[in-house]
């Protein structure tokens, strides 16, 4: 017996992207208004962060990725009916099941479309874009509505001076679709599951907590390869990269794996100045405010790099929309 | 094998590199954190180099021992 199959466009590429930032700003001082025993110099100078956004307390992981998706969607020029599959990285949903991706289609009124949920922390949006890629490469859909949206502030321990300054709220979104040429270079992705427990929400507490030394020594030391390779193997050089843009950790971990990647010509992404590190929205959140700016031409290649919980790692030359 | 002076005058061009610390500033009863204002993520940075730098391993897990300049130096001494 022999079962028919579908074949796709041969080639992807990001079609349009969307964000969306929580109105609540929560500055260094309001963290400490709120007892929070910290220093706004200490925080910016060690950690590199001036203010971050946290939800309200009734905004959920659907309501900011339901903002994203429709910009994304509007920035791609296409309506739910063009949309067969929709994906949403996320590690903060409020409970296990159900998943968001259905309930976000349903919001954007995509009717009846594949839809699921990718967890891998930091690295999700990297993940999420190549299984939309294959989705289309394939056959499967004609276009995927990817979203990363996190809602890291009801997991925070308000006590852990290490992490409740860090990690914050936020959406961003994707759509990829059919492209007459390579929009999405090939992923270099991998793990450390020895590392398991480095970062993870605490099955006792339900707080967020991290091995910070760990992970920083992974990041600044196991990173740098698969940037080098990911560039290497969609075929450009570190300085044809016109901006980099790393998972959005802590200012010393990006300012480390510019400076070791030697992109000459590059804008780095430096949105945790003002977004925090939002997991696996932050890669997409810090590209769609830098397109958005104005400040990656179209058909730019842009090296991303998500890493983290897992320990996951995906990089990425994508060119931008 | 380097000498305890040769490991602090290494671990002090590294100190300068990573933490702006003066070398001046560093001597074995002088406490990373305390003393020469290095924190957590530097002292990763400061493990990675010396490591490098003196063919040793210093993992993670090591680093809330080396408190002062003096225990890293004994530290790399005994285990390079």
């Amino acid at each position: 017996m022999t079962l028919t199959t579908t074949t796709g466009s041969a080639h992807t590429r990001i079609l349009g992207l969307g964000h969306y930032r929580p109105g609540n700003v929560i500055t260094n001082q309001e963290l400490i208004a709120r007892g929070v025993d910290t220093d706004d110099e200490w925080i910016k100078s060690r950690v590199g962060i001036a203010e971050r956004r946290w939800a309200d307390p009734g905004e959920t992981v659907v309501d900011m990725a339901e903002q994203a998706g429709s910009k994304a969607l509007a920035a791609a020029g296409l309506t739910a009916a063009d949309v067969d599959l929709v994906l949403v990285a996320t590690c903060t949903m409020p409970t296990p099941v159900p998943s968001a991706a259905p309930h976000l289609a349903s919001r954007l009124g995509i009717a009846a479309p594949g839809a699921y949920d990718i967890s891998s922390g930091c690295s999700g949006f990297v993940y999420a874009i190549n299984a939309a890629s294959a989705a289309v490469q394939t056959g499967q859909a004609r276009n995927v509505l990817v979203v990363a949206s996190e809602r890291f502030s009801g997991w925070l321990d308000m006590a852990d001076r290490s992490t409740c300054i860090i990690l914050a709220d936020g959406a961003g979104a994707a759509v990829i679709g059919a492209s007459a040429t390579p929009g999405l270079g090939p992923v270099v992705w991998g793990s450390d599951g020895a590392q398991f427990d480095a970062v993870a929400i605490d099955d006792e507490t339900r707080f967020f907590r991290q091995d910070g030394q760990s992970v920083y020594r992974w990041a600044t030391s196991a990173m740098v390869p698969v940037a080098f390779e990911a560039c290497e193997r969609a075929g450009i050089r570190p300085s044809d990269v016109a901006a980099f843009v790393p998972h959005q950790a802590n200012l010393r971990i990006i300012d480390a794996l510019a400076r070791k990647l030697g992109a000459p010509n590059a804008i780095v992404a430096r949105d945790i100045v003002t977004s925090g590190n939002t997991s696996a929205a932050s890669i997409p959140i810090a590209l769609s405010r830098m397109v958005e700016a104005g400040e990656i031409p179209s058909g730019a290649p842009v090296l991303l790099l998500g890493f983290g919980s897992g320990l996951a790692y995906a990089g990425q030359v994508v060119l931008a929309p | 094998m380097a000498s305890a002076d040769e490991i602090r005058e290494g671990l002090a061009s590294i100190l300068e590199e990573v933490a702006d610390v003066k070398a001046a500033d560093v001597s074995d009863d002088k406490s990373f954190t305390d003393d020469l204002d290095v924190d957590s993520l530097s002292m990763v940075e400061v493990a990675m180099a010396a490591e490098e730098k003196f063919g040793v391993k210093i993992p993670d897990d090591e680093l809330p021992k080396l408190k002062t300049v003096g225990d890293a130096v004994a530290y790399i001494q005994s285990n390079a």
